[in-house]
């Protein structure tokens, strides 16, 4: 990996992750919908928080 | 089988175990193979964020808001992304600095200051106070609810019972020693608690598997699925609208985001998180696993909130049962006793994982940033020469976990019960968020200064002491209501919950927004205006550059100290083993061998004494000790800082000096042409004297030989007697006009000579003079012949007798060069623009080419000297053109040899005339 590209990359996601969990985009899952049964707004944070930390969980752990 | 005794017993094993765990990794720490250093260990003992207010709270803030506990573990999540980035600086620091706390890490930026490590221990203890109390709660309540199985009562309805009857007074104290036996058995130098973190692990392991148990048992035992428990909730009116939550349940986005930003900083700054993420740290490269592996646990562990908290509510409706006790409750209702017992050990260790390592790294800060530094500095106690101040190391860590802990009862009794498990810790989430500004910009910004950090820590304190923890007290009947109602004195603009009429927010958002903004306001601001010492640049740079200059450095250092004096100072605040074990490496680490003469006191050894005490009592006291053990020779900060600017000086001299000595160059340059000038002066005035002597001597020698002759022989003959006098006369008007043109010559040279300057009518004297010595001309057969310009001329300015002087010498001069009988001598003056212009021409022979620049000169004689005596002193010519040159005109001569001279001079036209 390049010099400081672990660090990019984390503070890439945690930059996506406050996109992900904040208005406006949390606000389009906060509607009487359901997803496999699980209100779309509670799989909506689940999910991209599980995807978010297996980004992390790659970034950090790839090179070595 | 739940009564009160196999509770307790079942309590007491768990810590027993607990024990047990620490006990054995400490051993095997104490015996060189420690199995602390794992990063799973590392990341699990990160988990200890998740308290009594995770295992029972979360459940019952879902139950209140549905996603309002989210922002707690999500926050968390993308501030340890950025970790990579902003924890491995802190940890950098930290290692480099030997920083003991947070309060110890706050004080080292900011110049090692003692004034701000104690603002902060003070803070971070009255703002732990509140979740010390909610720890408490927790565990005497689910106690209180388990007892009463297989009722289902809340403690509220049982009533406050007396102290000394009182769970939470016993579960206090409890913990109290239970913390004492962990964190303070004995000091270690770097503040290593492998037992503890070790411990700590485990219960984060018991905790997620008891919570993962009873949400497995209520999402599959108890309903058939998530979608089963989704599908119910979404059936109840009460229940549905927490399944599309953000507008207006959980207090709109404001909220969320503000509750994220909260738990972004809570997870830095909360102290148990500093203290197991940076103080406990041994490998940097643990970072690596924990950033994934502890947002995984939380996310684990927050996986069956939402389905405990909708079945909580589905099976208890009407709101008889507290949603904070649902993990507890619903087992119970189930008849699951074990469960039960196993969600309560889950609970406690969620709550004494949080008070042991709280409690520990409060004390660590409340000794060494608070007390030590106090306690160092006044004389009166001489402690600082007490040999072995072990023992009142850990006696005043014991004493502050006994006291945060009886703080945290006195809480729990006054405001407790007026607030959910929640609420009550993001009061502390919110105390914490202040020391944000001074650490974050502390390790970025270079220029913060302490004052900024002083102002901003006090500021946003205080907001948050007005905003939060009053109404706290306020609610629960310790302040009167009105006081939350209509303001302070009925000013409504100072409403405590609606500061300077901000309404409409949650308390937590709006208490932050004040706080932050006066916090961050008044750091940028006071760090702006002022100005650094140089101990805060010193250390500003240490911490901001810290992956720059990695070593740490040794420092300036003056004086001398014994190696023996520096072990003494340590053995007293380590203990004697752990110094002689501390010094004994660092020799061999240097190829020396402790104790020996070789071991030299050098700023690196200081520097490593001064390391090791900063572990143990903080950075502030070890630099008072270290001072104080090497009769204070040590640099102070200020010394560096003058020694800096000595070296700026000294530049700034040599440059100084350059120039001076290229100035020195130029003067005896000039001290030198001035010699020159002078010695050729001085040769001059020999020449002068001489020739003047010499002057003098010829009319004296004749003088003196026809006087002698007359008076040796009286019958000279009378006419030679009458010659005789004649040539003696002649001699002596000579010699009087040789003196007195001399003295006129002085005169004039000196400026002393007595000038009747008026203006005077160049043509009346031209033609005064020529009359005046047309006899003498004429006697000579000299012709002499003057053109005057018709009709007057302007006057100019001029001494009339020196004019007469000048021209008179002119025309003697001419005279004498002119050739009897065939001479002819003519005088012209000429008007020109500005000035007028006399001539004096004759043809006699001229002046040989090679005399002319010598013709002004003083004794100057036209002729061979030697051969001939010419008459005339040689000094005409040189005072007429002094005389010229003083009334502002110029003199020259023009000449062809063999073809005449002539002597011109002009005189500039008396000012007033000079126009027309």
């Amino acid at each position: 990996m390049k010099p400081g590209g672990r660090t990019a990359r984390l503070v890439a996601l945690a930059t996506l992750g406050c996109v992900l969990f904040n208005y406006p985009i949390l606000a389009l899952f906060n509607r009487p919908a359901t997803f496999f049964g699980v209100p779309v707004l509670y799989a909506w944070i689940f999910g991209a928080w599980t995807v978010l930390i297996v980004l992390m969980a790659h970034v950090v752990e790839r090179d070595d | 089988m739940l009564q009160g005794w196999v509770i307790v017993a079942v309590s007491f094993a768990y810590l027993g175990l607990l024990f047990a765990v620490a006990h054995y990794v400490d051993r095997r720490a104490e015996s060189g193979r420690p199995v602390i250093a794992s990063p799973y260990i590392y990341s699990l003992s990160l988990a200890v964020y998740a308290t009594a207010w995770t295992f029972y709270g979360s459940v019952g803030r879902a139950a209140a808001d549905g996603v309002g506990f989210l922002p707690i573990y999500v926050g968390p999540t993308l501030m340890i992304a950025l970790w990579w980035l902003v924890m491995r600086k802190i940890l950098r620091i930290s290692k480099s600095n030997r920083i003991t706390s947070l309060a110890d890490f706050v004080a080292s930026r900011y110049g090692k200051s003692a004034l701000l490590g104690g603002v902060v221990a003070i803070i971070a203890v009255v703002g732990i106070v509140p979740y010390i109390s909610l720890q408490l709660k927790a565990i005497s309540n689910s106690f209180a609810i388990l007892v009463q199985y297989p009722q289902i009562v809340m403690p509220a309805k049982l009533g406050a019972a007396p102290p000394l009857q009182d769970t939470a007074l016993w579960v206090a104290l409890i913990l109290a020693l239970f913390t004492i036996a962990f964190g303070t058995r004995h000091l270690d130098a770097a503040e290593h608690h492998p037992g503890m973190v070790a411990a700590i692990a485990f219960e984060s392991l018991v905790k997620l598997l008891a919570f993962v148990a009873v949400g497995v048992f209520v999402t599959w035992g108890i309903y058939d699925g998530f979608g089963d428990v989704f599908a119910r909730a979404a059936a109840v009116a009460e229940i549905a609208p927490l399944l599309t939550p953000l507008e207006g349940v959980a207090g709109g986005y404001a909220s969320w985001v503000w509750l994220t930003i909260l738990s972004m900083l809570a997870i830095i700054f909360l102290p148990r998180q500093f203290q197991v993420t940076v103080i406990e740290n041994v490998d940097e490269n643990h970072l690596k696993k924990a950033i994934w592996l502890f947002p995984a646990y939380m996310l684990a562990i927050n996986v069956f909130v939402l389905p405990i908290a909708f079945g909580g509510r589905l099976h208890f409706p009407g709101g008889g049962v507290d949603a904070d006790t649902f993990v507890l409750t619903l087992p119970m209702a189930e008849q699951q006793e074990l469960l039960a017992l196993l969600v309560f050990i889950g609970g406690l260790s969620a709550a004494t994982g949080m008070v042991i390592v709280e409690t520990i790294a409060l004390s660590t800060m409340v000794c060494n940033d608070l007390l030590m530094p106090v306690l160092l500095r006044l004389k009166g106690l001489r402690l600082a020469e007490k040999p072995d101040l072990t023992g009142l190391l850990l006696g005043i860590r014991r004493g502050v976990i006994v006291l945060v802990l009886l703080l945290g009862y006195l809480y729990f009794r006054l405001a407790g019960e007026a607030y959910a498990l929640v609420s009550i810790g993001l009061i502390s989430f919110a105390a914490v968020a202040q020391f944000a500004p001074a650490v974050l910009g502390g390790i970025y910004w270079r220029g913060a200064t302490r004052r900024g950090a002083l102002a901003g820590l006090l500021a946003g304190f205080a907001v948050w002491l007005y905003t939060l923890l009053l109404p706290a007290l306020a609610r629960s009947g310790w302040l009167p209501l009105s006081f939350l109602e209509d303001g302070p004195f009925g000013i409504a603009l100072l409403r405590p919950l609606a500061l300077f009429g901000l309404a409409g927010l949650d308390q937590i958002t709006h208490a932050m927004i004040w706080s932050m903004i006066a916090n961050v306001g008044l750091y940028l601001g006071v760090s702006l205006a002022g100005t650094q010492s140089a101990a805060e640049r010193r250390q500003a740079s240490v911490f901001v550059d810290v992956f720059r200059h990695e070593a740490g450095g040794a420092r300036f250092w003056r004086g001398t100290a014994s190696a023996r004096e520096l072990y003494f100072v340590l053995a007293r605040f380590i203990g004697a083993a752990a110094a002689e074990t501390a010094i004994a490496d660092y020799a061999r680490s240097r190829g020396l061998v402790w104790p020996s003469e070789d071991l030299l006191a050098d700023a690196e050894f200081v520097h490593f004494v001064e390391t090791q005490l900063a572990g143990a009592i903080g950075s502030s006291s070890a630099r008072i000790m270290v001072a104080s053990a090497v009769k204070e020779e040590a640099l102070t900060p200020d010394e560096v800082g003058a020694i800096l600017d000595e070296a700026s000086q000294v530049v700034v001299y040599s440059h100084r000096l350059e120039q001076k000595s290229r100035e020195l160059e130029a003067a005896t340059a000039e001290l030198r042409a001035a010699n020159e000038r002078l010695k050729e002066l001085d040769r001059l005035k020999d020449d002068f004297i001489s020739t003047v002597t010499h002057e003098l001597r010829t009319p004296l020698t004749s003088i003196r030989a026809f006087s002698e002759i007359l008076l040796a022989d009286p019958n000279v003959e009378l006419e030679e007697r009458v010659r005789f006098l004649g040539i003696i006369t002649r001699e002596t008007e000579r010699l009087t006009r040789l003196i007195n043109q001399v003295l006129d010559m002085a005169k004039i040279s000196s400026g002393r000579a007595d000038w009747q300057m008026t203006q005077v009518d160049l043509r009346e004297v031209v033609a005064d003079t020529v009359a005046r010595m047309s006899q003498v001309f004429k006697e000579r057969g000299v012709l002499l012949v003057e053109h005057l310009p018709e009709g007057g001329v302007p006057p100019v300015q001029a001494d009339v007798d020196r004019l007469i002087q000048v021209l008179l010498n002119l025309l003697s001069n001419a005279l004498k060069f002119s050739p009897e009988g065939t001479g002819r001598v003519e005088v012209s003056l000429r008007l020109l623009p500005g000035e007028l212009r006399v001539d004096v021409r004759d043809n006699g022979p001229g002046v040989r080419r090679h005399d002319l620049p010598f013709v002004f000169d003083k004794f100057w004689q036209a002729g061979d000297t030697l051969v001939a005596k010419p008459p005339g002193t040689g000094l005409g010519l040189h005072i007429s053109r002094q005389i010229v040159e003083h009334c502002g005109g110029r003199m020259w001569v023009e000449s062809e040899e063999g073809a005449g001279a002539c002597f011109s001079f002009t005189l500039p036209v008396a000012g007033e005339y000079a126009a027309a």
